[in-house]
């Protein structure tokens, strides 16, 4: 069992104080949040142990400036993006240690495993990682929320401004699995809608290492635009291919995922003038320039959006909490939807009853290596896709808590 | 023109790039072979030793300056010297018992070692430049051949062949061979029948290495690359008969081809071939393509 679980005891000052009224409402006494994903396979550099610090975070800040009377308990642990570790480990949390939410999750499999573990205890899953629209869609329920992204707004952002500024023809090479279904699906509608074609797609195994064969295939299509509807190791590989074999600059690559750390480590060389769609970037302002300073003095690195947005949620859980006077999950849930949420992640962010969490999505362009004047200087904001853009209108929603 | 409804461009051009990870699969199966062949130990590691080699030129260049020439050779004697290190202290200890253990032993050193990476470096990868000598490409007409890839086979192949040539054809392959099939009686002759053991052990991990270093270009360096192309190199040797040396070369270069055909016709299953073609081989002959029964 690679499972590392660390209980921490984090306002033993405030429990001094604490009368036995106030805690009267907090079951055990202490509201205890499990961060659970993945902290050894491919994800564990856009979540992972990032996640876990983000929501360390998120509970220091919260104690020192709230002053809650509760005291609140972390435990974590590794899902290796396998559903049955991940729904084992969550009832077990929850059963044996009293678990108040589950969090993070990243990879599809896993989200819907828990989220169903989750709601059958009644317990709040907050999802934070994971990209696939059927958690607020086929599979909605009433205490899951979907906090940072999803494949909607990728591919409504970065497919959108492709094909408007003229990349109207399209090939996709796709991880062959349910995520990059969905991506080559909800990106394949959006193109479309815009005026462009989609000529082809190449579906690849998941995971994949040499992308030469598809990529030549890509080529021979002669479209303007490759989509990558993969993430990851793969998506930087296929980058990576692509420059070797001469396909870009003549066709141009579009990254329907791609997170920070992924630009970082391949560099600005091969995925300058990539677009692409994200929730958060560091410096963005004065605000998320601050808390990402605080985040890179301990991580080395600079957060991803889901790790920004794991703090963010985190936050708006324990306030909820605190609001409500109890840990009662339906009590949380009703203030969680309430309260708008405003910090540094999302400005009159709303979970909305299908548990999507709207907020302003950005779309960026990779800077050339020259514009780039200090570390982590990679991208330029384009757009700000409004919150009422940027995810799918309820209107379209296939989640049956929606009265349509 | 075109066969099957694919144009003979773009199959020439699969064919090609079927060579170019035929030659990965050639040098990376030929370690395995001969460890296997001359130790008689199952050598689990050779996917996290060829992403040490990797990791070792990547860092050699960034942290030393050390270029890629001198990474070629310098990384594999390295990690080769990791094998040796390895071997003397605990490889040795398992000759006498079934397979199992050697195995067993070497799948729990490949986790460590990508365990103590990924610590280390996280999963994203590294990013290692080409080359500037091997950097651009030639226009074939059906294809754009980088000439870095035209670089892979040439180097996979030359080492190769000269493996086999000193195993097959030289005097130290005659006592390998020898000291395999009654190491007592070698021993007798005044041979000493560990170091070369000790030695095989070491160029088989130096071959992954070296594998490694080639491999540092194209692919993200990342501490799990060795771990998605492992299974793949022992179906190859499987097939190609444990322990036959040129059996996995070819075997090797022939599955490349093989896998880079399907990927043109079934993208789908081209993951899933090679274990098609295992399973096949394994119910027709048993003992392999090239092997000995």
């Amino acid at each position: 069992m690679k499972t590392k679980q660390l209980a921490i005891t984090t306002c033993a000052a405030a429990l001094a104080t604490l009368s036995a009224g106030a805690s009267a409402q907090i079951s055990g006494g202490s509201v205890k949040i499990g961060v659970l994903t993945d902290l050894s396979g491919t994800y564990s550099d856009l979540a992972g142990s990032g996640a876990i610090l983000a929501t360390r975070m998120a509970i220091d800040d919260f104690i020192a400036k709230e002053k809650p009377t509760f005291k609140i308990e972390v435990v974590t642990a590794d899902h290796q993006n396998k559903a049955d570790i991940a729904s084992n480990k969550a009832r077990e949390w929850i059963e044996r240690e009293n678990v108040d939410t589950v969090t993070e999750l990243v990879t599809t499999s896993t989200a819907l495993a828990v989220m169903k573990v989750a709601k059958e205890k009644d317990r709040i899953a907050i999802m934070n990682g994971p990209a696939s629209t059927p958690i607020t869609n086929e599979q909605c329920n009433d205490i899951t929320v979907h906090y940072t992204y999803d494949t909607y707004a990728l591919a409504n952002g970065t497919a959108k401004a492709v094909t408007q500024q003229g990349g109207k023809n399209w090939f996709f090479l796709t991880a062959d699995y349910a995520f990059g279904h969905s991506l080559e699906k909800d990106s394949s509608a959006v193109v479309t809608a815009n005026g462009g074609k989609v000529l082809g797609s190449v579906r690849h195994p998941f995971p994949g290492s040499d992308f030469s064969s598809f990529l030549l295939k890509a080529q021979a299509s002669g479209a303007q635009v490759i989509g990558l509807a993969n993430a990851g190791a793969d998506t930087t590989n296929a980058i990576k291919q692509a420059a070797e074999f001469g396909i870009t600059p003549t066709q141009s690559l579009a990254g329907l995922l791609m997170f920070i750390t992924d630009v970082h480590s391949l560099g600005l060389k091969p995925t300058q003038g990539m677009f692409l769609t994200t929730g958060f970037y560091w410096d963005r302002n004065e605000e998320t320039r601050a808390w990402s300073k605080r985040f890179f003095d301990k991580q080395k690195k600079m957060p991803t959006m889901v790790q920004a947005g794991q703090y963010s949620s985190i936050y708006h859980y324990l306030k909820a909490v605190k609001a409500a006077g109890s840990d009662d999950t339906s009590k949380v849930m009703a203030m969680m939807k309430k309260t708008p949420i405003n910090d540094f992640f999302a400005k009159n962010g709303q979970i909305r009853d299908d548990g999507r969490m709207v907020h302003d999505m950005y779309l960026v362009q990779v800077k050339k290596p020259a514009d780039s004047k200090y570390p982590w200087d990679y991208y330029t904001i384009k757009a700000t896709i409004p919150a009422a853009e940027a995810f799918q209108p309820l209107a379209l929603s296939r989640c049956p808590l929606i009265k349509k | 023109m075109e066969i099957f409804g694919i144009p003979t461009a773009l199959l020439g051009s699969q064919l090609l790039v079927g060579l170019i990870n035929g030659s990965f699969y050639a040098i990376l199966s030929l370690g395995l072979a001969i460890i296997f062949g001359l130790l008689n130990i199952i050598n689990f590691c050779h996917g996290a030793q060829y992403m040490m080699g990797a990791f070792v030129a990547w860092i050699a260049l960034t942290r030393f300056g050390i270029n890629y020439w001198v990474a070629l050779i310098a990384a594999p004697l390295i990690v080769g010297a990791v094998g040796v290190v390895i071997e003397r202290l605990m490889l040795r200890r398992l000759y006498k018992l079934d397979h199992l253990y050697g195995l067993l032993l070497t799948f729990g050193l490949a986790l460590i070692i990508e365990g103590v990476f990924r610590d280390q470096y996280g999963i994203s990868g590294e990013s290692y430049d080409v080359p500037e000598l091997l950097s651009g490409g030639i226009n074939l007409g059906f294809m754009f051949l980088p000439i870095y890839r035209a670089w892979i086979i040439v180097a996979s192949l030359t080492v190769c062949f000269g493996t086999w040539y000193m195993i097959e054809r030289t005097k130290l392959g005659a006592y390998l061979r020898a000291g395999t099939e009654n190491s007592q009686m070698v021993q007798a002759l005044g041979i000493n029948v560990p170091l070369l053991i000790t030695f095989t052990y070491g160029y088989g991990v130096a071959l992954a290495a070296f594998a490694g270093v080639l491999a540092a270009p194209v692919f993200q360096v990342n501490p799990l690359m060795g771990s998605n192309l492992i299974i793949v190199v022992f179906a190859v040797v499987v097939i190609g008969g444990m322990g036959s040396i040129m059996g996995s070369i070819l075997t090797g270069l022939g599955l490349g081809l093989i896998e880079g055909l399907t990927k043109v016709f079934y993208p789908e299953a081209s993951s899933v071939i090679v274990f098609v073609i295992m399973v096949i081989v394994l119910l027709v002959r048993p003992a392999g393509l090239f092997g000995k029964t």
